[in-house]
């Protein structure tokens, strides 16, 4: 194994690494060792903690399935309503006219300034003071429209940054045959850079996946994480245990989807046919200010700011 | 018109929300230094940690991360980080919990931008005789932190509004007080105005100096 940084290692090298191996491995050993008899102290690791998610389809019917639907239908109703938006805003934000371009610009910059538990609870309580959505479905809608919001205006900066990707002789192109601009934008731009855009939105998927959370913690919405704490109190205090699952499920989750977004970016960098550059996971980034759009370069990166 | 936000502690909490950005965010930047260091090391072991740290800490959910440093480990193992006061748990907590889940992504930055220093400069450091942690040290870091100031500046500007989660365990920061002042007073669009414009206040001059800065700073190539 060699890298930019060091070479193919000699004995001497190699000796060195065995010893470092071994030091970090009594180190993760130690840290090891430190969990397990905490977790032990406080019988954590007792059968009788972690029995019920193995042995009885209970937990399983009645918290953690239930929950992991209410996780996925508020993601993908989040999804489906700020993918249109976002393409929406983020053409706005392209727009020759002042009037579309700036007001768009503005909206996408607020919304993305802006933490969304704030957005969730501003929606949860507006939903109860001006509307009569009953109590039960309240949480739902704040927390889509929240995810909807600030993801909505995410999305129309990866939207912005695919269209911006293709080279300006695409709309030469077009101009000299003769389109106009929503045919060129619908025609030529649009389709070319929803292939360079695929990877940076299937990565955001795992934000607003991720995002569902705080609508359990903070609003009532029966998602994943509320049901820890009606499992712990039913199966005899197994915080441990169901945090366990609930993590592993969530990461089982998202890992699917990270991996495929880079193995999609990493094929269509391969096999590119138009000369648009491939959108990464961490192309358009956290918030702040009119923040340039970074159209990674030939170096990976990972999940970057856009991705927390 | 805005008398409503007498006998709230708006700056208080706004405060609350700094000093949890500022301290998360500088122990995200240690533990992430030292997680990109492992992912570009000659040992293979500390190679695979940082790959696994980043891969499973990335996709849990800040909130779960959060809620569990509240219900697993002060309630049910009983770590309250040397201090007794509830409330100081509460805020170490929850700043061990953002340190945690922001390191894995002051790791990646570090790391693309580690990958942006040209292969001979490396190859010239070793043939000086410098060892990997010279390397790393004296010739590789410290271009890297220049060229990645913008995608840190972006992780830090996620990581104050992430403080907010904080709300989840009982932090009085931003989000919490918004909270209990949308419930006790009838002022939802002003309390929400107000709340937004003290984001904005904190994330756009973040952006915008560290923008500056990262153009000042970065290796012209």
């Amino acid at each position: 194994m060699t890298s930019v940084l060091y070479d193919a290692q000699g004995p001497r090298a190699k000796q060195r690494n065995i010893l470092y191996t071994v030091l970090f491995l009594v180190v993760l050993a130690a840290v090891a060792w430190w969990v397990y008899d905490s977790l032990n102290a406080k019988h954590q690791l007792d059968w009788i903690k972690w029995e019920p998610f193995f042995t009885s389809s209970q937990p399983w019917e009645t918290y953690l399935w239930p929950g992991l639907q209410e996780t996925l239908k508020a993601a993908s109703l989040a999804l489906v309503i700020a993918l249109p938006l976002g393409a929406l805003f983020g053409i706005g934000r392209l727009s020759d006219h002042r009037w579309v371009r700036i007001p768009s610009g503005a909206v996408v910059e607020f919304f993305r300034a802006i933490p969304v538990l704030i957005l969730m609870i501003t929606a949860n309580a507006a939903f109860s003071e001006y509307t009569d959505i009953s109590s039960e479905l309240r949480p739902l809608y704040a927390v889509v429209t929240g995810l909807v919001l600030y993801n909505a205006s995410v999305l129309a900066e990866i939207v912005r940054a695919g269209i911006l990707s293709l080279p300006r002789g695409q709309t030469d192109a077009a101009k000299a045959i003769g389109m106009r601009k929503g045919q060129t934008m619908r025609h030529v731009l649009l389709p070319q850079s929803v292939t360079a855009m695929l990877p940076a939105i299937v990565s955001q998927i795992v934000v607003i996946v991720k995002d569902t959370a705080l609508g359990g913690a903070v609003l009532t919405f029966p998602e994943l994480l509320a049901s820890v704490r009606p499992m712990s109190a039913n199966y005899g205090a197994n915080t441990i245990a169901c945090f366990t699952v609930i993590a592993v499920i969530y990461i089982a989750l998202n890992f699917t989807l990270t991996s495929f977004a880079s193995w999609l970016e990493g094929r269509l960098r391969r096999g590119k046919k138009s000369t648009g550059a491939v959108l990464g996971p961490g192309t358009v980034e956290a918030a702040g200010g009119t923040a340039p759009i970074s159209v990674s370069g030939d170096f990976k990166s990972g999940a970057g700011g856009g991705g927390i | 018109m805005f008398d409503f936000l007498e006998g709230y502690d708006l700056l208080g909490a706004f405060w609350v929300t700094v000093k949890l950005a500022v301290y998360s965010g500088l122990g995200s930047l240690i533990l992430g230094t030292l997680l990109a260091g492992m992912r570009v090391s000659p040992v293979p072991l500390m190679r695979g940690f940082g790959t696994a740290y980043v891969n499973f800490v990335r996709n849990i959910p800040l909130t779960i991360i959060i809620v569990f440093t509240s219900l697993g480990l002060f309630q049910t193992l009983g770590v309250s980080l040397g201090v007794e006061d509830f409330t100081d748990v509460n805020f170490r907590l929850a700043v061990l919990g953002l340190t945690v889940y922001t390191a894995a992504f002051v790791c990646e930055a570090l790391r693309s931008g580690i990958n942006t220093v040209p292969v001979g400069q490396a190859e010239a450091a070793r043939a000086l005789g410098l060892s990997f942690t010279q390397v790393l040290r004296l010739v590789i870091l410290p271009q890297a932190f220049r060229s990645v100031v913008n995608p840190l500046a972006n992780v830090l500007i996620a990581l104050t509004k992430n403080t907010t989660v904080a709300a989840a365990i009982g932090v009085v920061e931003a989000a919490n007080l918004m909270k209990t002042m949308i419930e006790a007073e009838a002022q939802l669009l002003l309390i929400s105005a107000v709340f937004a414009f003290g984001f904005i206040c904190l994330t756009l001059p973040t952006g915008l100096i560290l923008g500056w800065v990262s153009k000042k700073v970065a290796v012209k190539r």
